[in-house]
């Protein structure tokens, strides 16, 4: 009983919050990636890359919120190599992702070194202020589940989204221009995955740590196979692997529970396997992700 | 009459190709033209001129007596032409009404898609010609007969004046068909053009006002369809004579040689594509299997060859059982394989015609000589097999890649009929073939008949099963509906039992 109280109390809901909040965003970029027809697996070096950003804008400016917008900005600018070498080139996308992954974490160490001379962790920097219970991103992410879904499935630009990633030649055949709808979701993911790092760097904490993300970026992705391609369904997951990341913590502070902290922390990972082994039932992809479109082509 | 639409001189060269030479076309209101010529005849070029999707070489396009550039699709979709893709262009995972707004969706003011302005004209103009679609429906949930009508409706709700139907039959049933006619004639009656693709000449007669022929890329000129005929229409695609009625002696039926009881098996999404399957074929018969595409045709075969497993069943080969063994086993029990797609089952598009004609039967005398390839006689058995199946170019040493369909397809009909099969199993085996290598094949399969083999032949085309099976099995959702005596199947009967119809009388 005890520890139940222990387990379910308010503070591991806020805590769960916290935890998902990262995993949602940048689900959602997934998302929009996906949607478009464009495989993004470098949702973990975008958010790390996020996270740098903010740590050194709000370094050198002093302003938190700076740093927020500069990670998102920055976000952008990274995901634009993953449009160009997949949108343009017709590049693997799984190859250009593994390889921003690598570039994203060997570069922030590297820049870490350069411009704080130090290595493994940063300068403390301001963080962004609290808003009541928790910090701006929380709401902002909550927020942009709200938005995304209201742009994906009741604008003009969500119904396009839509269809290229299905059968980008049946919306090129409607004057849709493809490509340009495509570099807008994959910049967009990306201006999104550097919101989610922004949120783990300047929000929860106030340093940047050498592979702060520690595979959150995929476990998005996670979120986002489990949620079946849905915002909504991309929060549900992302606060389902919150709750087990927090209880994980709380647990940790309890003693003589008999399960070891490390199984705890497994459940999420297994989590994962289960939903991509459809047992959630089968989580079908937009059709198209993944495909390099050509014009022409059938 | 006035021409809405003239094509005049086109020439659309890629490079090493003349894909359009000279071609001429012209489109008066309210009719319908066809288009005819074999594969690689340049109507798809031609069409993707007129559509902007490229831009020709030379020539010039003249609308409603204007000359004028067709910079991309957007540009001829805002001149008021439309196309009806052969492979449909369609989202699935959208409702109708979205998909026939795509690209040009309307929103209010602030930003947000309104669907239901959209919706009532999508209705009106569903029922001004006849379509019965229902706007709200989503695609993959809607028949593919359906799908082509919303298709239709896409290109009359962005006001098309010039409809583009790019081989628009293949898909359909013999009603289906009829239906397509109906609607093609409510809409020339409202004053719209249509523009016909196909290859199938009995269509082409029976629905189109007037016919332009191409062969290699050149117009060899435009007939009324009422002063033509079939024959004549066939010598202007291919160049010469042909004889379309296949010759054909009166059957020997010797004892059963294929027996196929209650086979049952499952696609690869896991559901039930083969319920029941039975049926015998004996010595000297070709057992023609009739069906829209995807009702199990495909698994039969499939099983039968032993590329798919089956749950259950019988599968018999002069009673030696022969169910879920290896596709090799298979083989060596002397069953031939002419596959449905040539590209992924049939050949290797990178290897020579040389190494080709061995595929599967490489492992053994008198091509293999213990581990070693027997070049020798690989070299002899290309040599030989060439000229008797006339595969051209007659060099074995060209990739498989650059043959055309034809060829390619003769290139399988020799490996596997020269190994002096018992059971032949043919599936589809003239699709994306021209007219004179259809000729070539439908020979060499009744030749196998006549020898006393056994024949299993799977096609899409009617007038292919019609002309060549004794027996005809119609498939309908995994299920042998029918099996009728080639004499008494008329396309009415098989087009009802295609569509399922007795199950439905028995069942309601």
């Amino acid at each position: 009983m005890e520890i139940f109280q222990q387990i379910f109390n308010l503070e591991t809901f806020s805590s769960t919050l916290r935890m998902a909040i990262p995993l949602m965003v940048a689900a959602i970029g997934g998302m929009f990636s996906e949607r478009s027809g464009v495989v993004n697996i470098a949702l973990e070096g975008m958010m790390l890359a996020g996270a740098f950003i903010a740590v050194v804008v709000s370094y050198f400016t002093g302003s938190a919120w700076l740093g927020l917008l500069g990670a998102v900005f920055f976000g952008g600018v990274f995901a634009l190599i993953h449009a160009l070498v997949s949108i343009r080139y017709h590049a693997d996308q799984v190859v250009s992702g593994v390889a921003l992954n690598l570039l994203a974490a060997g570069g922030t160490v590297f820049l870490l070194n350069i411009l704080f001379n130090t290595s493994g962790t940063s300068p403390s920097v301001t963080a962004l202020p609290y808003w009541g219970p928790f910090k701006p991103t929380v709401y902002l992410g909550l927020l942009i589940v709200l938005i995304s879904h209201y742009i994906l499935f009741f604008t003009p630009f969500g119904l396009r989204v839509r269809a290229v990633g299905e059968h980008p030649h049946a919306a090129d055949s409607v004057g849709i221009d493809v490509e340009k709808i495509r570099y807008v979701c994959v910049i967009l993911s990306g201006m999104l995955a550097g919101f989610a790092g922004a949120h783990l760097s300047i929000g929860v904490l106030s340093v940047f740590r050498e592979g702060m993300t520690a595979g959150r970026g995929f476990i998005a992705l996670a979120a986002l196979i489990f949620g079946k391609w849905y915002p909504f369904g991309a929060m549900g997951a992302s606060l389902l692997f919150g709750f087990f990341q927090a209880i994980e913590i709380r647990l940790q502070g309890i003693e003589a529970i008999g399960i070891p902290a490390e199984f705890i922390q497994m459940i999420p990972y297994i989590l994962t396997v289960i939903a991509l082994a459809g047992v959630i039932g089968r989580a079908t992809p937009p059709a198209a992700s993944g495909e390099p479109f050509e014009k022409g082509k059938r | 009459m006035d021409a809405v639409l003239e094509m005049k001189n086109i020439t659309k060269e890629f490079p090493g190709v003349l894909a359009n030479d000279n071609v001429n076309l012209d489109l008066r209101k309210g009719e319908i033209h066809a288009l005819v010529g074999e594969n690689g005849a340049g109507k798809s070029t031609l069409m993707s001129v007129l559509f902007g999707i490229y831009q020709p070489t030379k020539g010039k396009i003249l609308y409603k007596g204007e000359e004028l550039r067709i910079g991309g699709p957007n540009d001829a979709i805002d001149l008021g032409i439309g196309m009806v893709h052969q492979h449909f262009m369609l989202v699935h995972t959208l409702t109708v009404a979205e998909n026939i707004v795509l690209g040009s969706e309307p929103s209010n003011g602030r930003g947000r898609l309104t669907l239901s302005k959209a919706i009532d004209k999508i209705k009106s103009l569903s029922d001004e010609y006849g379509l019965d679609v229902d706007p709200n429906a989503k695609v993959k949930d809607i028949p593919v007969g359906m799908q082509q009508r919303v298709e239709i409706l896409k290109a009359l709700y962005r006001d098309a004046e010039i409809l583009i139907l790019d081989e628009p039959t293949a898909v359909l049933t013999p009603q289906e068909v009829k239906g397509l006619y109906k609607i093609m004639n409510t809409l020339t009656e409202q004053g719209k053009s249509i523009i016909f693709i196909t290859h199938k000449l009995k269509e082409v007669l029976t629905v189109s006002d007037r016919i332009t022929v191409l062969r290699k890329g050149k117009s060899i000129g435009t007939v009324n369809t009422a002063e033509t005929s079939e024959t004549e229409l066939a010598e202007m695609m291919v160049g010469r004579k042909v004889i379309l009625k296949v010759e054909k002696k009166p059957a020997k039926f010797g004892a059963t040689k294929v027996e196929v009881k209650n086979l049952k098996a499952s696609n690869a999404r896991g559901m039930l594509a083969l319920d029941n399957v039975s049926f015998e074929i004996r010595e000297g018969e070709i057992l023609g299997v009739a069906g829209v595409e995807g009702n199990g045709q495909t698994e039969l075969v499939e099983v039968l060859t032993g590329l798919r497993a089956a749950n259950s069943g019988v599968f018999k080969l002069e009673g030696q059982n022969l169910l879920n063994e290896t596709a090799r086993k298979i083989k060596e029990a002397k069953i031939a394989h002419v596959p449905e797609d040539r590209h992924k089952h049939g050949l290797v598009l990178d290897y020579s015609i040389e190494d080709n004609l061995i595929l599967g039967y490489h492992y053994k005398q008198p091509f293999a000589k213990g581990l070693n390839l027997d070049f020798n006689s690989m070299a002899e058995h290309a040599d030989r097999l060439i000229p008797e199946y006339d595969i051209r170019p007659r060099n074995k040493e060209i990739l498989a890649r650059s043959l055309s369909g034809g060829n390619q397809q003769k290139i399988i009909i020799a490996r596997e009929f020269d190994m002096g099969p018992e059971f032949l199993i043919a599936s589809q085996p003239t699709r994306g073939v021209d007219i004179g290598a259809i000729e070539f094949i439908h020979k060499r399969i009744i030749e196998q008949r006549d020898q006393g083999k056994a024949v299993l032949l799977v096609s899409a085309e009617l007038s292919e099963i019609m002309s060549l099976s004794d027996r005809i099995a119609v498939m309908y959702e995994g299920r042998i509906v029918d099996i009728l005596d080639a004499k008494e199947a008329t396309e009415e009967k098989l087009g009802l039992l295609m569509a399922g119809s007795t199950i439905r009388s028995s069942e309601g």
